[in-house]
């Protein structure tokens, strides 16, 4: 806990950002960016292109090492000396922009391999599906609206159902803070709304950051929004006082 | 639904791969039938099988079985090899070495102590790696120790750097090619130019002899079947499903909380292991190994087999082995020149039109049978597994995964 003492705020926070660089070929993709997020809470992240919303997501994932910072996750652990797999396995779970389900293996092989736990190679030669693994299978199903499309290819999935069952297997993993890119990206509008209102059933359990260009999908959301411009947080606040400031219009409109 | 027959770990992996089940049912009747036919019917009887088909059948079951080392890790994990002849090769020598030490003082020059290749270098005594090789049981333990660990230090270094598709490919044929060239030099101590060769008895028992021949048929057979149920014990597992996600996945995989590296490497030592198994049943039957068993073109004849069959079966890859090494048989007896613009030839043939394999053609050919008689669901009802397996698991191999 001698990291947290270190801490600039005093309340508690499932992931603190403090003054994280990172550069590639002399192009600054994040620049000192420092944010925070409460236990429980929901974040939305906007920004143009190139403001670096997913090279946070891959700095916070273990997936690019940053230059300078560190990344607090739970007040305790600095993300940013685990690779992916240990940050996935600690209770960080990511969503890509692109759905990024296993093609090949049906709905509930994906859902399956997902679950929580037995992340050895041991483990998973020896894996046998348990009731209770079964149930948590089902009940996530009925989150997604997937249940009769269990034994199906994952690849033979809508585009809409693959990013639901990523959403799924984001689910599985039982994390406790939930990075999602562009969920909303080449959904219907009803889609959509049905996507927020899931959003909003697993804040109440879950961090989430999301990051989305969708204003509506936003709106739905009714969260605080950060505003990302490069590398570095522009706004904060709700939509409507960001949809005003005018740093943030010059920003938007400017390009 | 999905229709999964329970029982223990052995029946439920055997009954839920129909495919599978009756290639192993054929290879066991084959290895049975075929050394019988060979030790009990005179020459001249029409049931009589020669020893010489019997070698030749013997050698295609151990590139059969080393064809289902490769598509382990390229059909599942995605792991393009194209030096696992080496692997093949190791085994080999292995086993080699053991059968150079049973010659004793039968060699050209009578050394009891020395092989003669040592003799005609003038070595005073054995190398201190030839030690042990006179144990039959040390020289097993070898067959699958020497593949296992060189693919172990390969794969960590390969695998935690994140190599992977094409460069991983190249530097495999590093592997071989280096390998090749070490073997080669005389000053090794595993025979140079000539390897391994004159081979007398195994275990007491004449290698010349036919039922010797037919015992080594018969143990190529199991080994087949084995490493095959092996496989495809994996490949159900959930591991194999680790390992289908990182084939199409690899990033999805890692965020999901899977270390790669650790699953690629398992798999890759399994598979070196197999394919030592293979080359250690091949060297006593075709009686000599060499170092052009290193050559990288040995590599991917190798990945041909297996795409020619179907990558991502596993009984595919048997299938394709056999068919393949029958077809070079006859081939680079009757016009040896073409051979390899044959092999070229299928290769791409098989890329552009077969992308699933011999397998794939035999799935489309009887949906449409069943399709057209009225068969309905066949997809869900034959093969629960094999099935699916052979129709998608290949899927990717068109786009390039190569």
């Amino acid at each position: 806990m001698s990291l947290a003492k270190t801490k600039h705020i005093e309340q508690p926070t499932v992931l603190y950002m403090d003054g994280v660089s990172v550069s590639f070929d002399g192009f600054k993709a994040l620049n000192s960016l420092s944010l925070f997020i409460e236990p429980g809470e929901m974040r939305a992240i906007i920004g143009p292109n190139g403001a670096g919303k997913t090279t946070m997501m891959d700095v916070i994932t273990g997936k690019t090492r940053p230059d300078e910072g560190r990344i607090l996750f739970n007040d305790e652990l600095d993300l940013t000396r685990y690779d992916e797999a240990q940050v996935a396995n600690m209770g960080v779970g990511r969503k890509f922009q692109k759905p990024s389900v296993i093609e090949s293996l049906t709905v509930f092989e994906n859902l399956e391999m997902s679950l929580k736990g037995g992340r050895s190679v041991w483990q998973a030669l020896t894996h046998k599906l348990t009731g209770a693994k079964q149930d948590k299978i089902d009940e996530i199903l009925s989150m997604i609206d997937l249940k009769d499309r269990l034994y199906e290819d994952a690849g033979s999935l809508s585009h809409g159902q693959k990013q639901w069952l990523e959403i799924g297997m984001l689910l599985g993993q039982e994390p406790e803070l939930l990075l999602i890119d562009e969920p909303a990206a080449g959904m219907t509008d009803e889609e959509t709304m049905k996507t927020a209102e899931l959003f909003k059933e697993l804040s109440k359990k879950h961090s989430l950051m999301v990051v989305e260009h969708d204003m509506d999908f936003i709106e739905a959301l009714d969260c605080r929004v950060t505003v990302l411009h490069e590398g570095s947080v522009l706004a904060e606040g709700s939509l409507a006082n960001v949809k005003n400031n005018q740093q943030v219009i010059e920003v938007y409109l400017g390009r | 639904m999905k229709q999964e027959i329970k029982g223990g770990p052995l029946t439920r992996l055997i009954m839920n791969d129909v495919a599978g089940r009756r290639m192993m049912m054929i290879i066991l009747a084959i290895a049975i039938i075929v050394p019988f036919c060979n030790l009990v019917f005179p020459e001249g009887s029409a049931l009589h099988v020669s020893t010489y088909t019997m070698t030749l059948l013997g050698k295609y079951l151990c590139y059969a079985l080393l064809a289902v080392s490769v598509d382990l890790i390229w059909g599942y994990c995605g792991i393009l090899s194209l030096g696992h002849g080496a692997f093949f090769a190791l085994g080999g020598y292995a086993m080699g070495m053991y059968l150079m030490r049973q010659i004793g003082d039968r060699g050209v020059y009578a050394n009891p102590d020395l092989p003669d290749f040592m003799v005609f270098l003038n070595w005073t005594e054995v190398p201190w790696y030839w030690f042990g090789f006179d144990q039959f049981w040390f020289a097993m333990v070898m067959v699958l120790a020497v593949p296992g660990i060189l693919a172990f230090v390969f794969g960590a270094l390969a695998f935690r750097s994140r190599v992977t598709g094409v460069y991983l490919s190249i530097i495999t044929q590093a592997l071989t090619y280096a390998l090749m060239l070490a073997f080669f030099r005389n000053d090794m101590g595993f025979g140079g130019n000539n390897g391994l060769t004159d081979f007398k008895d195994i275990l007491g028992f004449d290698l010349q002899a036919d039922s010797t021949r037919a015992a080594l048929f018969f143990a190529s057979g199991i080994a087949l079947i084995l490493g095959y149920l092996i496989s495809r014990f994996i490949v159900t597992s959930k591991l194999g499903r680790v390992l289908v996600a990182i084939r199409d996945s690899e990033s999805r995989a890692r965020f999901l909380g899977y270390r790669v590296e650790w699953y690629k490497l398992f798999v890759f030592v399994v598979s070196a292991m197999l394919a030592g198994v293979a080359g250690a049943l091949y060297v006593p039957q075709v009686g000599i190994i060499n170092p052009g068993e290193f050559a990288p073109i040995n590599s991917i004849e190798m990945i041909i087999w297996v795409a020619v069959g179907g990558r991502g079966t596993l009984f595919g890859a048997v299938i394709g082995a056999v068919l393949v090494n029958y077809a070079k048989t006859y081939f680079t007896g009757a016009f040896a020149e073409l051979w390899l613009f044959m092999l070229g030839g299928l290769f791409v043939l098989t890329t552009l039109y077969l992308p699933k394999g011999v397998v794939g053609l035999w799935a489309q050919m009887k949906d449409k049978f069943m399709s057209s008689g009225g068969g309905g669901n066949s997809g869900i009802t034959t093969g629960s597994s094999s099935g699916k397996s052979s129709d998608q698991k290949t899927s990717k191999e068109a786009e390039g995964n190569a």
